[in-house]
């Protein structure tokens, strides 16, 4: 059974301007006709653009917004209406704000955590040492929370969402600004409660990286609408981004003719070709062999972020 | 309830780590704490038994004044000065992720504050005070049960007070204004001038009904003994306030819950 159920979901917002004296309303569709369904343990990347409708959607799922049209049934029960109930099997991570108490040490904020979501103590204390080792706390527990370095907090925070066993964690760009380190350690984390929980992750990110690493599934949005729905295998290939061709010549050379390719950038003897994923790199390799001076070569399958460009580019309708 | 009071505790906790702060602070206060007792001696001096009061009640008056000033939160106070900056800001959001009621959260918040508050920005003063005065104090304890409720309606009743101006955030972009109407209306009728004994008349009955004299001027006089109509009616007015404040409180965070949910902010 789905623990996530969206159907034909919509939000509107009405928005006014004021342009003199003249007020003017209109409203805004932020999510549109949004249908889907998430299994439990499932690892959701939700993508898309600024203002393509994450927040709202996450804010429907978590009861702090109500749809306007369709309905939604999260862990078995409609968001809006029993939000206090829902809190309690849910966790919230936004890695540009905390929960966590400013300025006191971080275990004061855990034993809050422990009364407000009512987790027996033996329990508590058993989640607390897992989390302790797995996210390397031990150190930080009587640190002031304003003294800790942005990676420690959001650790810190990530815990805090845990701890009360939540079926469900949304997490909100919970590796934004963190460095590479710490979005490594932050990632195994996930992917380590997740295997270990059958927690279901929601992510909503900016950073590719972590849908590469954590998300056996993604969502792609843009403008309310659903524009993809599948894995990321799935959402590369469904999209007709070009590989390219990496070519180093013995000498200098003006663009150099190929057929299939096409030259995009020439950097010394280095000439870059773009090509149809459809198209073998084989034949491409024999004619320039032939026809010219090659030293070495390298092919570029399509970046992630390329093919989500792709995908957010208006398309002629 | 475990978790209200959880909350309370981290929040006295969290008060008490800004010590540098607090002690400047209870200096402060003792130092208007000698210059309202020079004010009010003169005056006194002038019209002995003024309100009703002698010196002695006037000179306790001056340091209980600046002893409650902070931990009853007259000019407001840090707690629900941040719930007013995450109305504005829209972070108030987060707060609904919790499962813990919006009102009871600010107020366990509060009462940690005050009561952290109550005992350095209150006791420091008061000790000074009657260190060099003679001061009056509670002399059985009947009496010191019955201040000690008094201050604590009194935070009650000014934390209603706090969160109402707070919320009006959800309808009003720039609740700049609110809180300078608060401030102006509580420094006066709190009895934080003068005390509200003094001002006769039509003014002083209707300054000493308003709720704000239940944060200042009623306390005071149940220490001092002096209520017009014995402590246990004071007590009832402050809790008269303290049921109409909360009962607001209570409905415009469910009207600004719904706001939320319903129009999105």
């Amino acid at each position: 059974m789905p623990v996530i159920e969206l159907s034909d979901v919509s939000r509107a917002f009405t928005v006014t301007s004021r342009a003199g004296l003249r007020r003017t309303k209109r409203e805004v569709r932020a999510v549109d006709g949004m249908s889907f369904t998430v299994e439990p343990g499932e690892v959701m990347g939700y993508i898309g653009p600024n203002g393509a409708g994450k927040s709202t959607t996450i804010k429907m799922l978590t009861g702090i917004l109500v749809p306007s049209g369709g309905s939604i049934r999260v862990a078995g029960v409609d968001p809006s209406r029993h939000r206090l109930k829902l809190a309690k099997r849910i966790g919230v991570v936004f890695g540009q704000r905390t929960t966590l108490w400013w300025d006191l040490p971080l275990k004061d904020s855990f034993a809050v955590l422990q009364k407000m979501y009512g987790v027996p103590m033996a329990r508590h204390r058993e989640n607390l040492a897992t989390f302790v080792e797995l996210l390397d706390l031990g150190d930080l527990l009587d640190v002031p929370v304003r003294q800790l370095s942005l990676g420690q907090r959001m650790r810190g925070d990530i815990a805090a969402a845990l701890l009360h066993d939540p079926e469900i964690v949304y997490l909100d760009e919970p590796t934004i600004g963190l460095d590479v380190i710490s979005k490594a350690r932050l990632r195994e984390f996930l992917a380590e409660i997740n295997a270990a929980r059958r927690t279901t992750i929601i992510l909503t990110t900016h950073d590719l990286d972590d849908i590469e690493a954590l998300c056996t599934r993604v969502m792609v949005i843009d403008h309310g609408h659903q524009i993809f729905d599948g894995t990321l295998d799935g959402l590369k290939s469904s999209q007709s981004a070009p590989r390219t061709l990496v070519v180093d010549l013995a000498t200098s050379l003006p663009p150099i003719v190929v057929e299939g390719a096409t030259v995009t950038k020439v950097d010394g003897p280095r000439q870059h070709l773009s090509f149809p994923p459809t198209t073998s790199a084989a034949p491409l390799l024999a004619q320039i062999a032939a026809n010219y001076p090659l030293v070495d070569l390298s092919v570029a399958e399509p970046t992630i972020e390329s093919v989500i460009t792709q995908l957010y580019a208006p398309t002629p309708s | 309830m475990g978790v209200y009071w959880a909350i309370a505790v981290r929040s006295l906790r969290r008060f008490s780590t800004y010590r540098i702060a607090t002690a400047s602070g209870a200096f402060t206060n003792t130092v208007f704490g000698f210059i309202l007792c020079g004010i009010y001696l003169t005056l006194w001096h002038e019209r002995p038994g003024l309100g009703g009061y002698d010196t002695a009640d006037a000179l306790t008056f001056a340091w209980l004044q600046q002893g409650l000033l902070m931990p009853v939160g007259i000019w407001g106070a840090t707690t629900t000065g941040e719930l007013g900056e995450r109305v504005r800001s829209g972070e108030i959001a987060v707060d609904l992720y919790r499962p813990t009621h919006l009102l009871l959260w600010w107020l366990s918040v509060d009462l940690g504050r005050a009561m952290f508050q109550l005992v350095v920005r209150g006791g420091a003063p008061l000790l000074v005070g009657a260190l060099v005065f003679d001061l009056k104090f509670p002399s059985t304890p009947q009496a010191w049960l019955a201040v000690a409720a008094g201050v604590f309606l009194a935070i009650l009743v000014s934390f209603g007070i706090r969160y109402l101006v707070a919320l009006s955030g959800f309808w009003i972009t720039d609740t700049r204004g609110m809180e300078q109407l608060a401030l102006v209306l509580s420094t006066f009728f709190s009895g934080m001038i003068l005390p509200l004994v003094v001002f006769p008349g039509a003014i002083g009955a209707i300054a000493r009904a308003t709720p704000w004299a239940a944060t200042m001027q009623v306390p005071i006089d149940i220490w001092l003994g002096r209520n017009p109509g014995g402590t246990g009616s004071a007590l009832l007015f402050q809790l008269g306030w303290i049921v109409v404040l909360l009962l607001g409180a209570q409905l415009v965070t469910s009207v600004a819950t719904r706001k939320v949910v319903i129009q999105g902010g």
